[in-house]
């Protein structure tokens, strides 16, 4: 055993430190405020609260059950069967999980709104007073959710799919299974880790979720809602007490649906190949299938179809006629020549960079830590990286909140709020665990032998890092980046807890310019967002 | 004595108990010697104590009389075959030749020069995972040999490479090795004899983190120290108490006899054939002796006959 004293040890305590004071210090300070008798007993007593706890939590779950329904056929559909189209397609339909869901949401509003297209063309096809129906509550925020997360049942379904062994179907034929045999008792247990991952995630986003229910609630409350109401009417003390009853739940669900993946090991025992899709052999039903599937992707693509549509159009030109009378660049030459709405473009892309370039740093030297010096501490380090995808957003920002509005250095709490400095904190925290978890995978795939090959050939610790580690960890590195980027750019949860009016980011400029009618302004933000958001996830993509 | 590259009681502690050393040994300059051990034998670690990867607990390793104990990898000048080759799979064949030349003013003939030493001359534009096994393990020799080191290390060279090729790359190795700067010193880890033998100049028989001897290949063929030797360099039979005896041992003492040198006789140690393993030139022939210890005579393919009684004497043995 050596006996030297370890850097690395040091430089471990060192980011524990930094981390714990990062992502669980503001929750403990939270939790401790919270034990405030009154907000308790406020919190307790309400009918609201307690309707908006349950909301949120039955919401989650039928959001969980509409993506899983539309989710896992699409994906059985475009992996077992071939049709014209089908990769393109298959692409096509992801493509609402690289949207920043705010811009979703305002597509949606724009598309199927009472004000939306499709309302205004029923209304004037029919010739109604009024529009058919109020796109509100939560049936809204449900066809929002089910619209935008059954891509994570659809993408984690595939790659389960993808990763299934032939040979271990036909076995199942070989001894004598049917098809729906082999389905039931083969298929479906293989792919329980792919779902159970699928059903987390949707489960988390839904719980977290903040656009929808904001744009689309109407009265109808769930926590993330509530939470900001309370914040925004000034009682602190009880929408601590709401933030910590949202972590609970969070956590709670999580352990649950974590117990339900079972501990089995469900690992191929060989290196599979995986089912070739099967041609369609009937052309009538080829042809259905391609008919049925473009359909469905201009179905999903529409709303953002629409975004682009209404940014065209200037402000007050579109009243009642179902097309725009006029359209022109308008609302875009104003968005990129007046300073008051070039600012926020700006602040939210050095605030999602700066927080994103931090998180990259961070994963680094965590990834180093954890897996080449296998430090003591990694298990801290690891879990600490990963915490803040536990908890939804809103419990980060009001943890932020509280606890960087006060100035008391001997509890390591300082004045941050108001500053420039609070919200790339706050999407720093949120970045953590995406950059963790690339960099973390990648690492771990890293094989050792070809950093000890650049030393032994002379090279020094920065020229292998430059030359080898980096560019090994560069597809991970860049996966885990881009889509904290996109988090942050697109970020409203936190934005709307902890922005100030000079440091109000795109997402808020979004919700001023609905509030003032200016949709058209709106409209073009939301392009400029997704384009940008789609590029960077593009070039994070590429291997 | 004193070698080019000395290892002076280096020692290694794992967790576990698991101890490696104090071993010494002394290389000659342009010498090529094999670490020869079953899995577990440290024979790794002692490579990565070379190497500098690992940090040893105790002792010392000098090069040309300068103590490189503690000097890191990178300063150290060692080249390094990895198991796996742990090529640059980013870089081409010339970088990753060139990535130990960086300041090297003739860089591109140096690695021009390093290709052709393997006789890949003029591969340098190839991505690395277009090139075969045997490729592979050339242009990692060659990225070793690039920077001219002072001490070549393999670890396990041709394991990554099919048995067909195996043995007609240990004398292309072998003549690299001897040809690359007029003989470049060299350590190399096996766990297979037949490579230690054809490969290397002198050989170190490693066990549990023991050295156990050191020589020159016939010497711990014919010559062991010890019965883990024995049986481990080459195939050998392990004769005790009566069976020892009828072959003509005088002590108490193990008898180990090579299967070539028994032989089917009229009168000498019992028994009857129970296999015969045809391989083409000759035959062995498992014997089962009145004790049940079962052994190998290698002889002519029709010198025995399957169930048949048969009497064995040796021509030579080993006593231990």
């Amino acid at each position: 055993m050596t006996v030297r004293p370890k850097r690395s040890d040091i430089a471990a305590a060192a980011l524990t430190l930094l981390l714990a004071w990062l992502v669980i210090y503001p929750i403990f300070v939270v939790a401790a405020d919270a034990a405030h008798p009154s907000a308790l007993r406020a919190f307790l007593t309400r009918s609201g609260e307690w309707a908006a706890l349950w909301a949120s939590v039955w919401i989650s779950l039928v959001s969980v059950i509409l993506a899983a329904a539309i989710g896992i056929p699409l994906a059985f559909l475009f992996e077992w069967f071939d049709f014209p189209g089908r990769k393109t397609l298959g692409a096509l339909i992801a493509l609402p999980v690289v949207l920043p869901p705010l811009v979703g949401v305002i597509a949606f509003l724009f598309l199927y709104g009472e004000s939306g297209f499709v309302a205004r063309a029923i209304q004037s096809l029919l010739h109604l007073q009024n529009a058919p129906w109020r796109l509100q509550g939560a049936v809204a925020i449900l066809l929002v959710h089910a619209y935008s997360m059954y891509v994570y049942f659809y993408l984690f379904t595939r790659a389960g799919l993808a990763k299934l062994d032939v040979s271990m179907l036909e076995a199942a034929q070989a001894l004598g299974a049917d098809r729906r045999a082999t389905l039931w008792r083969v298929i479906v247990p293989l792919l329980r880790p792919s779902l159970v991952g699928a059903a987390i995630l949707t489960f988390m986003t839904s719980l977290g979720s903040f656009s929808a229910p904001y744009i689309f609630g109407g009265g109808f409350r769930v926590m993330t809602t509530q939470i900001v109401a309370t914040k925004l009417n000034g009682d602190l003390p009880l929408a601590m007490v709401e933030t910590v009853a949202l972590a609970l739940v969070a956590v709670a669900g999580l352990v649950i649906l974590r117990r339900t993946e079972g501990d089995d090991i469900l690992v191929a025992l060989g290196k599979g190949i995986a089912p070739r899709p099967r041609p369609i052999r009937r052309a009538s039903v080829r042809w259905l299938a391609a008919g049925a599937g473009w359909g469905l992707a201009v179905l999903l693509l529409l709303p953002h179809l629409t975004l682009g549509l209404v940014s065209l159009v200037p402000y007050g030109a579109w009243t009642t006629e179902v097309l725009p009378p006029v359209i022109n660049l308008d609302n875009y030459r104003r968005l990129f020549s007046e300073a008051e709405r070039l600012r926020p473009m700006w602040n939210s892309l050095w605030m999602a960079a700066a927080s994103t370039a931090l998180a990259v740093v961070i994963a680094l030297v965590g990834g180093w830590l954890v897996v080449r010096r296998r430090v003591a501490l990694r298990r801290a380090i690891e879990a600490l990286l990963a915490l803040p995808w536990a908890l939804p957003g809103t419990v980060f920002a009001i943890a932020l909140a509280i606890t960087f509005s006060v100035h008391a250095p001997l509890q390591l709490r300082f004045v941050l709020v108001g500053t420039a400095v609070i919200l790339p904190l706050a999407y720093l925290v949120r970045a953590l665990p995406l950059t963790g978890r690339g960099v973390l995978a990648a690492y771990r795939q890293l094989d050792p032998a070809l950093e000890e090959a650049a030393a032994s050939l002379g090279a020094g610790r920065w020229r292998t890092l430059a030359r080898v580690t980096l560019p090994q960890l560069r597809p991970g590195l860049a996966a885990g980046a881009s889509l904290a980027f996109v988090a942050a750019l697109g970020d409203i949860v936190a934005s709307i807890v902890l922005y100030t009016y000079e440091t109000r980011p795109v997402s808020i400029e979004i919700l001023s310019s609905l509030r003032l009618s200016e949709t058209g302004v709106a409209a073009a933000f939301g392009v400029v967002l997704m384009l940008v958001s789609a590029v960077v996830l593009g070039v994070g993509a590429r291997r | 004595m004193s070698g080019f590259l000395q290892i002076q009681a280096i020692e290694k502690g794992w967790g576990h108990g698991v101890t490696i050393g104090p071993v010494s040994l002394d290389i000659a300059r342009g010498e090529i010697l094999a670490l020869l051990g079953p899995s577990g034998s440290g024979k790794t670690t002692m490579l990565r104590l070379l190497a500098g990867f690992e940090t040893a607990d105790g002792g010392r390793i000098a090069v040309a009389s300068e103590d490189v104990t503690s000097v890191p990898p990178a300063q150290r000048r060692f080249g390094m075959v990895f198991q796996h080759y742990a090529l640059f799979p980013h870089l081409d064949v010339g970088e990753n030749v060139g990535f130990g030349l960086h300041n090297s003013p003739d860089k591109g003939a140096k690695i021009a020069a390093a290709l052709a030493l393997v006789d890949l001359a003029g591969y340098e534009r190839r991505k690395v995972h277009e090139l075969s096994g045997g490729q592979q393990q050339r242009v990692a020799l060659a990225r070793a040999l690039a920077p001219e080191p002072r001490v070549l290390l393999l670890d396990e060279p041709l394991s990554n490479l099919d048995p067909a090729l195996r043995e007609r790359t240990r004398h292309e190795l072998r003549e690299v090795i001897k040809r690359a700067g007029g003989g470049i010193t060299t350590v190399f880890v096996t766990h297979e004899q037949e490579e230690a033998f054809d490969l290397g100049d002198r050989i170190a028989v490693l066990n549990h983190g023991r050295l156990e001897q050191t020589g020159a290949p016939d010497e711990l063929y014919e010559h062991p120290v010890n019965l883990f030797v024995a049986t481990f360099v080459g195939r050998a039979n392990v004769f005790r108490g009566t069976a020892a005896r009828a072959l003509g041992a005088n002590g108490p003492g193990v008898l180990v006899v090579r299967p070539e040198r028994l032989r089917f006789a009229a009168a000498g140690l019992p028994g009857v054939v129970r296999e015969r393993r045809y391989i083409g030139a000759a035959a062995f022939f498992v014997v089962e002796g009145d004790d049940h210890e079962r052994f190998e005579v290698l002889a002519e393919p029709d010198a025995a006959k399957l169930g048949e009684r048969v009497y064995v004497e040796a021509t030579r043995v080993i006593a231990l």
